[in-house]
Parts: C-alpha cells; sequence; structure tokens
C-alpha cells in the first residue's frame, strides 16, 4: 500500500490516498469472480451456440479489463470532470437510443440493440450512470436554489428516457431508472406526502406495465400462479440451488449450465449456487453490500449535496440490478432479464459500470476543497 | 444559503441512510433465502436426488417365458418425450433439433404440436437411451421426459397371438397379456407357457412357406402335446408384431387357430370313424357300399375320389369318402353322434386361457341330414384348436385333455388342474385310429406328409367355403391333421390354409393333401429332433388290412385289382422296412410295384398319368438296356 509515498503529490499519488481503496478491492473481487464464474458458466450454452466454447469467456475477460481501466480513468476525474461526462454520456446515449428505436434490431421482442461497426451495444445501459448524475445535479442545484427548474429538468429527463426505455421496450431498466430518480428525490427533500403518492404511482405503474405488455402479463401470471408453478429456467435454477449446497458440486460439475439458455448472463448466480455452492453466492451478495455500504458511508461525510445525490443514484442502480438479478434466480420474484454487475456476461453492461462505479469512486473521493472543484 | 445547504445535506444523509437499510434488507433477504433454498432444504420442493435409484428401473409388469425358459414379453424402463408448447421459445428451432434426433419424426407433425395452445403434447414415445441422451443435450427448454415402461417382444410377431399384446398405458388388450393381466401387474415371477418358442418359430416358417407359395389369404397351426393338451406352437397369418401395434390390420389381429371356426371336412371322417368304432356298430374289417350318391331330399352327398364300390373302413378313410362316413354316422345316429362330439370337446368353446376363442357353429336342429354332413365335416363348424384337441384324444389312448397355453406345473394353470383329462374312446379304438391315421399317410392321400424315420398319421381336409351363394367350389379350406410317433403318439400337428390356390407342381390341385400335407411333414420332420425325437428308419407300425379277401369279392367289377390282387396283397402286407429300402435302393419290381399301389390307392387324375408316365418310361427302360440306369431314377423319381 505504499507504491505512493503520503507527499507524493503527483496525480497519481493524490488519487491513491484519495480514493476509496477497500471499495476499489471489493470491485476487483467481484470482476476477478465474475470471470472464473464465466469460465463456468458460458462453456456449454458457447457450445449450443455452435461457437468457440470459450468464445463468452475470452470476451467477458476483455470486457471486464476495459471496464476496471475504464473505472480507474473516471475515478481520476474531479467532481465537475465527472458532471461533464456524464451529461455527454446521457447526450450521446439518448441520441443512440432514439437509432436504435429506428434501426436496431428486434431480438425476443424487444429492440434493444445497435450494431456498430462490429459490435453490437446496448444504449441504454449507458444512460443509467449518466442519468443518475444529471439527475443528482438538476436535483441538488434546485436544493441550493429555489429559482432553479431542477425539477422540472429532472423530471423531464426522466420522463424522456423513461419513455424511451418502454418503447424498446425495457420494463426493467426503466423500472431501475424510475428507482434512481425516485431514490434521488427521496435524498434531496421530498415531502413525504409526495414520497406516499410516489409509492402510490409505482404500484399503478407495475400494474400498467401488466397490464399493457403481454411478455410481462405472461411472467407475472407465470410468478403469481401456484398451478403453473415457476418458468422452466427458474425450476432450473432452484434445482441448481439445492444441488449446490453448502459447498456446491465443484467447479464444472454443475448442469444447470447445461440446460439455462441464459447460464452465463441472467442465470450466471444459479451456475455459481450449483458449483461453488452457498458460501461463494454469501460471498458475492457480501461484496455487493459492502461496495454500496462503503459508498455510502464515504459519501455521508461529504459536504457536497450533488455528489450525495449522484453516489446515491449510481448505488441504487448498482444494488438494484444485484438484487433484482438475485432474486429472479431464487424465485423471489418473477424473471427479470437484469445483469449481475460485474458477473454476467454482457460487453456494454460491463462498460457501463465500469463508468458508473468509476463515478463513485471519483466522487467518494477524499477532497480537501470540495468548493473548489464545483 | 449556508442554513439551506446544512439543512439539505442533513435531509439527504438522513434519508440516503434510509435508502442503505432497505437495500441492505433486500440483500439479506436474498442471502435468506439463498441459505434456505441451498441448506435448509427448503424452498417449496423436495430436494432432488442426485442418484438414480435401481427401484424405478424394476420393470412393472411380469415376463412371460416359453416352456424352456426363453423371454417372450418383457417390460424395459424408457422415456418418453413431452413439451410444454408455452415455454418453447422458438417452436421451429425445438422441432426441427428434435427431428434430426427421431428418425420417424417428421418436423412439420412437431411444427404444428408445439405450436399448439395446450400445456401438454406428447411429442415421441419410448425413446432409446442414445435418444434420450441426445435430446437431453440440446438443452432445449420447454420439452421435458417422462419415465415410463414399455412392453418388448424380442421375438416380433412369432408369438403374437399367443401373447397379444398391451396398449401404450400398459394394459394387456389381447391374448396372454389380456387373461392374466392383473397376475402380470401383481407378480414379478415370469408367467411360463406351454409355447416352445423352438417348435413355434418352425411352425410359422412352413406356414409362411405355404402361405406364400399357394397364394392362401390366411394359414394357421398347432402343435399340441397329445398327453396333455399343451400347446407347444399356434400360429395364425397374416399375424402382426405387438411391438408396432400401430400397424396392426384387422386381419392380421384375428386368431384365426383358436377364434376362426371353420368347417373342416374330411378331418372329421376321424371323429366319425372313432365314434363309429367305439360304439361297437362297425368293426375295422367292415364297410360299407359307396358305389352310389347318397340322395337325402334335396342333397346329394357323393365322394370326390369317387371309387363307385364297397369300401372297407379303412378306405372310407384311405379314400375319404363321404359316402362311407354318412353311412357311418348314420348307423351311429344322431343322439350318439352328438355325444361322442361333446366329449371330443367340440360342441363347445375351447378352454383356452386366451380371451380370442371361438364358439363352434352347430347345426340349428339335429336332423338327418346334419348328421350325415357332420359326418365328413360340413355343417359343423370349430376353431383349430378344438379340432387338435379333439384329435389328440383320439390318438393318446382315448383320454381329452383340455387345450392350454400354459405349462401343466404352472401354478397358474391349477384351472386346468380342476378339469382332469376325461376318457372318450376305449384304448383299443384309439389304437385303431392310429393305425386308419398311419395308413392315410403310407398310402392314401396324406402321402405327402410321410417323413423318413418317423411314423407320421393323419389325415387330409378339404373343404369347400360356404358363402352366400352355397358352397363355392374355388374358394378352400384345406388341412391336415398329422400325429407322431404313431405307435406311441406324442404329437398332434395341425395346419390349415385358407384359399390356397394350386400350381403347377401341384398340377393345380389345392386339397389337403396336396398343399398342406408336405408342409406338415417338414414341420415334423424339423420339430421332431428338437423336441427329443431321434429319426428311426425301418420302425414300422401294424396297420389295419385295408381290404379283406371277403370285400374283395365283393368288388369285382375293378379291373386292376383283378389279376395283381395277389401281387398287391404281397405289396400291402409288406413290412415298412421294405418300402424304406425301396426308396433307397430302388428295384425293378419294387418300383412297378409301387407305381401299381399308387395306381390303385391315389385316384386323383393326374396321379394316375404320373403312373402311366412312370410305366411307360420303365417299358423303354427294359428296351433300352443301356440307359436303364438313368432312366430308372428318372423313373423313381416321377413315381417318388
Amino acid at each position: 500500500m505504499s507504491a505512493w509515498a503520503r507527499t507524493d503529490t503527483s496525480l497519481v499519488g493524490r488519487w491513491w490516498w484519495n480514493v476509496d481503496r477497500w471499495m476499489l478491492a471489493a470491485l476487483v473481487c467481484l470482476s476477478v469472480i465474475g470471470t472464473i464464474l464465466t469460465l463456468a458458466g458460458s462453456p456449454p450454452v458457447a457450445a449450443r451456440l455452435k461457437l468457440d466454447i470459450f468464445h463468452f469467456a475470452g470476451r467477458q475477460i476483455l470486457f471486464i479489463a476495459l471496464a476496471m481501466i475504464v473505472m480507474i480513468f473516471v475515478s481520476f476525474l474531479s467532481v465537475r470532470g465527472v458532471r461533464r461526462l456524464a451529461a455527454v454520456m446521457t447526450f450521446g446515449a439518448l441520441i443512440l437510443m432514439v437509432a436504435t428505436l429506428i434501426v436496431g434490431t428486434e431480438t425476443k421482442g424487444a429492440t434493444r440493440w445497435l450494431y456498430l461497426w462490429g459490435f453490437s451495444i446496448q444504449p441504454s445501459e449507458f444512460i443509467k450512470p449518466g442519468f443518475a448524475v444529471m439527475a443528482a445535479w438538476f436535483f441538488s442545484v434546485r436544493c441550493l436554489d429555489d429559482h432553479f427548474p431542477g425539477y422540472t429538468l429532472a423530471g423531464i429527463l426522466y420522463v424522456f428516457v423513461a419513455g424511451l426505455l418502454l418503447l424498446q421496450p425495457d420494463v426493467g431498466m426503466t423500472f431501475v431508472v424510475s428507482a434512481i430518480w425516485g431514490v434521488q428525490f427521496f435524498i434531496a427533500g421530498l415531502p413525504l406526502i409526495f414520497v406516499v403518492v410516489i409509492i402510490f404511482l409505482i404500484v399503478g405503474g407495475s400494474f400498467g406495465a401488466y397490464i399493457t405488455f403481454s411478455h410481462v402479463q405472461v411472467r407475472v401470471d407465470r410468478f403469481l400462479d401456484p398451478e403453473v408453478g415457476v418458468g422452466y429456467q427458474v425450476s432450473r435454477s432452484l434445482e441448481a440451488f439445492r444441488n449446490g449446497g453448502w459447498a456446491g458440486r465443484g467447479p464444472g460439475e454443475g448442469r444447470v449450465k447445461e440446460v439455462l439458455p441464459d447460464a452465463h448472463t441472467d442465470f450466471i448466480f444459479a451456475v455459481a449456487g450449483e458449483e461453488f455452492g452457498l458460501i461463494v453466492c454469501l460471498i458475492i451478495l457480501a461484496l455487493f453490500v459492502f461496495v454500496i455500504l462503503r459508498g455510502i458511508s464515504r459519501v455521508m461525510r461529504d459536504e457536497d449535496l450533488f455528489a450525495l445525490l449522484a453516489v446515491a443514484g449510481l448505488l441504487v442502480q448498482f444494488a438494484l440490478q444485484a438484487l433484482i438479478n438475485t432474486a429472479s434466480t431464487v424465485n423471489l420474484m418473477p424473471p427479470k432479464g437484469m445483469t449481475l454487475p460485474f458477473i454476467s456476461y454482457g460487453g456494454s453492461s460491463t462498460l457501463a459500470l465500469g463508468f458508473g462505479l468509476g463515478m463513485v469512486l471519483a466522487l467518494t473521493r477524499i477532497r480537501a476543497h470540495p468548493e473548489e472543484e464545483r | 444559503m449556508e442554513g439551506i445547504k446544512k439543512q439539505a445535506l442533513e435531509t439527504g444523509r438522513n434519508r440516503l441512510l434510509v435508502a442503505g437499510m432497505v437495500i441492505t434488507i433486500a440483500f439479506a433477504g436474498i442471502a435468506g433465502r439463498l441459505t434456505d433454498l441451498a441448506v435448509i432444504s427448503g424452498g417449496f420442493e423436495k430436494r432432488i436426488g442426485k442418484v438414480a435409484s435401481a427401484e424405478i428401473s424394476a420393470s412393472g409388469r411380469a415376463d412371460i417365458v416359453d416352456r424352456n425358459g426363453v423371454l417372450l414379453a418383457t417390460s424395459l424402463p424408457t422415456v418418453s418425450l413431452h413439451a410444454d408448447p408455452t415455454l418453447v421459445i422458438d417452436a421451429e428451432e425445438v422441432a426441427r433439433k428434435v427431428a434430426h434426433v427421431l428418425p420417424n419424426a417428421r418436423t412439420k407433425i412437431l411444427m404444428r404440436k408445439l405450436s399448439s395452445n395446450g400445456r401438454f403434447v406428447w411429442l415421441a414415445r419410448n425413446l432409446t437411451p442414445k435418444q434420450h441422451h441426445r435430446i437431453n443435450s440440446l438443452g432445449l427448454p420447454g420439452i421435458s421426459f417422462q419415465s415410463g415402461e414399455r412392453r418388448v417382444y424380442p421375438h416380433g410377431p412369432l408369438v403374437s397371438h399367443v401373447l397379444g399384446l398391451t396398449d401404450v398405458d400398459g394394459n394387456g388388450v389381447a391374448g396372454l397379456e389380456n387373461s392374466f393381466d392383473g397376475d402380470l401387474r401383481a407378480s414379478d415371477r415370469p408367467l411360463r407357457t406351454s409355447i416352445d418358442v423352438r417348435v413355434q418359430s418352425i411352425l410359422r416358417d412352413e406356414l409362411i412357406a405355404s402361405m406364400n407359395e399357394y397364394k392362401a389369404i390366411g394359414a394357421a397351426g398347432l402343435v399340441m402335446d397329445v398327453n396333455n393338451g399343451e400347446i407347444l406352437a399356434m400360429v395364425s397369418l397374416p399375424d402382426y408384431d405387438p411391438n408396432k401395434p400401430s400397424r396392426m390390420s384387422f386381419d392380421a389381429v384375428f386368431n384365426r387357430a383358436a377364434k376362426g371356426v371353420y368347417e373342416m371336412g374330411s378331418t372329421f371322417k376321424l371323429f366319425t370313424a372313432a365314434m363309429a368304432l367305439d360304439s361297437g356298430v362297425v368293426d375295422i374289417g367292415g364297410g360299407y357300399d359307396a358305389s352310389k350318391p347318397i340322395r337325402i331330399s334335396r342333397f346329394a352327398i357323393s365322394d370326390y375320389h369317387a371309387k363307385n364300390r364297397w369300401l372297407s373302413v379303412p378306405e372310407i378313410i384311405l379314400h375319404s369318402s363321404n359316402i362311407g362316413a354318412a353311412k357311418m354316422a348314420l348307423d351311429v345316429g344322431g343322439k350318439t353322434q352328438k355325444d361322442y362330439l361333446q366329449r371330443f370337446g367340440l360342441l363347445h368353446p375351447a378352454a383356452l386361457e386366451i380371451p380370442e376363442v371361438g364358439s363352434p357353429l352347430l347345426p340349428d336342429a339335429w336332423r338327418l341330414i346334419s348328421t350325415m354332413t357332420i359326418s365328413y365335416g360340413h355343417g359343423i363348424s370349430v376353431s383349430p384348436v378344438q379340432l387338435a384337441s379333439g384329435v389328440s384324444a383320439l390318438v393318446n389312448g382315448g383320454l381329452y385333455h383340455p387345450p392350454t397355453l400354459l405349462g401343466r406345473l404352472n401354478p397358474q394353470a391349477a384351472g386346468h388342474r380342476g378339469r382332469p383329462a376325461h376318457r372318450v374312446i376305449s384304448k383299443e379304438t384309439s389304437n385303431q385310429l392310429r393305425g386308419l391315421m398311419r395308413l392315410v399317410v403310407r398310402h392314401g392321400t396324406g402321402r405327402r406328409a410321410n417323413v423318413r424315420g418317423y411314423v407320421v398319421g393323419g389325415k387330409t381336409g378339404t373343404a369347400e367355403k360356404s358363402s352366400k351363394h352355397g358352397y363355392s367350389t374355388s374358394a378352400k379350406l384345406s388341412s391336415f391333421v398329422g400325429a407322431f410317433p404313431m405307435n406311441a403318439p406324442q404329437y398332434v400337428v395341425f395346419a390349415v390354409l385358407d384359399e390356397p390356390i394350386g400350381n403347377k407342381n401341384t398340377f393345380n390341385y389345392a386339397t389337403g393333401g396336396w398343399v398342406v400335407a408336405p408342409a406338415v411333414g417338414r414341420i415334423i420332420e424339423r420339430m421332431a429332433p428338437m423336441v427329443g425325437i431321434p429319426p428311426q428308419l425301418g420302425q414300422e407300425m401294424t396297420t389295419p388290412k385295408i381290404s379283406t379277401l371277403d370285400t374283395l369279392a365283393k368288388n369285382k367289377n375293378s379291373a386292376v385289382t383283378r389279376g395283381t390282387s395277389g401281387k398287391r396283397r404281397k405289396v400291402f402286407n409288406q413290412p415298412e422296412q421294405g418300402h424304406a429300402k425301396v426308396a433307397e435302393k430302388p428295384k425293378w419290381a419294387d418300383i412297378i410295384a409301387r407305381a401299381v399301389a399308387v395306381h390303385l390307392h391315389h385316384q386323383t387324375e393326374s396321379e394316375a398319368s404320373l403312373v402311366l408316365r412312370a410305366r411307360a418310361v420303365l417299358g423303354r427302360a427294359v428296351l433300352a438296356r443301356k440307359q436303364h440306369r438313368k432312366l430308372l431314377s428318372t423313373a423313381v423319381s416321377l413315381v417318388e
């Protein structure tokens, strides 16, 4: 830990002593675990798709490495730098999302992907960190200056993003974006009466989604109907956890990855449960909780309301993705297409998380003169 | 400004703490659920077993075996493939991949099933382990396997009518599978039948060959142990493969051996002779005038092989004289005839252990004409099983054993122990019947059933099938009932061809003697060594004299017999050893004697012409001695 002396005032030296090294370590741990799990879960899927068996694993290692680099670069940014990056990301992602609706390819009933220069990217992944920071900025300015139309701007941004997401449609991500926005509004001092109203809106919105979108309806029905039982993927997933027990069946001994089409993405947690057991699953959960609580505790001491709101939004996004993914695999909620941060396979998702957590690291750095950096 | 900021920060911090707590609680909830699922063996489903237990693979339905323990029917655990179409993501992909593994599956049909609205469709039944593995490895969501059991008949169609079959749900629907459905389910001890699968195979083989040769529409056959009624083989053709029930035709399902009842024709004359001899209305040396047809009301009974003279009892059987049989039956009387037929088991359905048992068709009223037609096997329809059982009683010393498909030692055949064999004719009558049957094969219409080394006896039967327009002359039911060895009979072999058509080998004859007797001969020749009866060349039995001097005296019109009678008697009284020698080392005198014998006792025109040709050859041979050896062999082959 003494690569740089305390007295080193170089950029890297200051960064090293300012940044939350514990959070960084936890995120690196998650990435390593994710890499190992991708090696475990993806080869059978690749084989089924007649690809090279390490197709997904190789790409994911590359994505993780890129994400780590992105994360560290972003964590060097100042608060203002983070804001500028977020603005660029939000703007760029919005344009790409509109483009997706026009020229994107439809898979499994949704238009989420854009093919650019031989890569397929999911612009909506990149909107999340950008949106969290932008909304935090609008809210924080409004808090300090009543004349600034912060709520209106945050509201317009939210409606725009949510609308584009629903047009794809991507209800899961809309939910995450709504949650980010709602939590930020809550922290920014939303009167409690509105909190109640918003909770009602969420319930109503969910019901609306159930009525409007047939695929949501099917999933929820299947979840609620005891006659039907659980869906195929979820029942296999539950079986996987049962087979795993405490210590798992051992690396490579899992079977669930051979039958689940999404063993490397949405159901990677089940692969972990079957091959490595409950202990590793709990370690993964603990790492998520550690990152979140660590971020909250760091930002608590910060005097900057913008940093508080932005970190809250980014961590809520991070937490929700992990919660929704794991809750789906253990059948606590209907399955949602949601990746497990840094663990599930997915280029856009992993890179976007690199940006998001990079921003968290940047905003939770100890700043000697926070006011100056504004 | 500073105050507002402090205030906002304070609220923000407090509320962030609340959000943090909620998130932590949510993660704790997931951790709890995980622990419950993985360790506390919770959730709502039982933990699935990791090791397949041997109990599951044990089959539920008992095997069926033949008398030697050869497996005839068994149950194997199999898996079937089904799908829940609502869970199938891409019906076309699933159909294509599944069809690739299953050679019999059609992609289009699978597609239709997978796109249906239901929640359960069968895709394929009874996969092989390899197919199971391959489909499992496809990892397709929405399709699953159901373990089950499949009835397998290793011999395919060979024993089909005896065993019957089970439906897809494992219920016995025909044959022994149906009769012993409960026993087969309840016990895991195999059901032992009386069938000898080797004999069954021979019987089926020969029947198929004959059926094909004579273009018959069907055939049936039986091999029965005369001393206990056990059926060693029972075949009905066409038959079916019980492993492929979907390909069964109605005709193939019909059991001609047990369910079908037929007017058997001349084989019935054995019963007529038996009752006449047993009741004492005539003795073996007696005879009847068969010189002209019997006319009764609008019917006329005439002979197929008409002799138009006085015939002795052996001659009536030998020449299969309807007139003689009818007169014998008249002497016996209708009531006694019915009585005997009842005892021979011909008036009630055979007590066989399968559901497919036919009831005999009897005349509404037992009139005089019925008595006469029944004497030669018309006006009464019985099943081959009934006939074989009755004939067994005639040759085994006079005891009727109910036919059975189960071994006598089988406890499940207890029902048969309760009905022990009963005497139907005297031992002496049985001996006489043996002699008569031997005569038929040695010198009569059943000559083609003779097998060197085995003393075969039998009786031919050729019935005209009745139709809407009365009896048909072209559609025949040709049969032969044989037994061997006649000096101490052990087995009865019965075979029948339905509507055979004669070909040039049989000079267009389709009678029992021409088309069925050779098959029975071959069956005996092939099965005898298997059932432990070695051939014994030179063995013969004493047979009744065909004609007495007394009868010859009454028969002065016969041009052939006149002047050669002494020689003929010599031929007939010659022991069988001599006969066997004739075949092995032909001598001039023997060949001529045999030709004469053939001429005398095989009355069909073509046979007569055969003899004439033989004579011509012999005559030329005498003239041209140089070539006589070659001609001799030609003559022998022609005569033989």
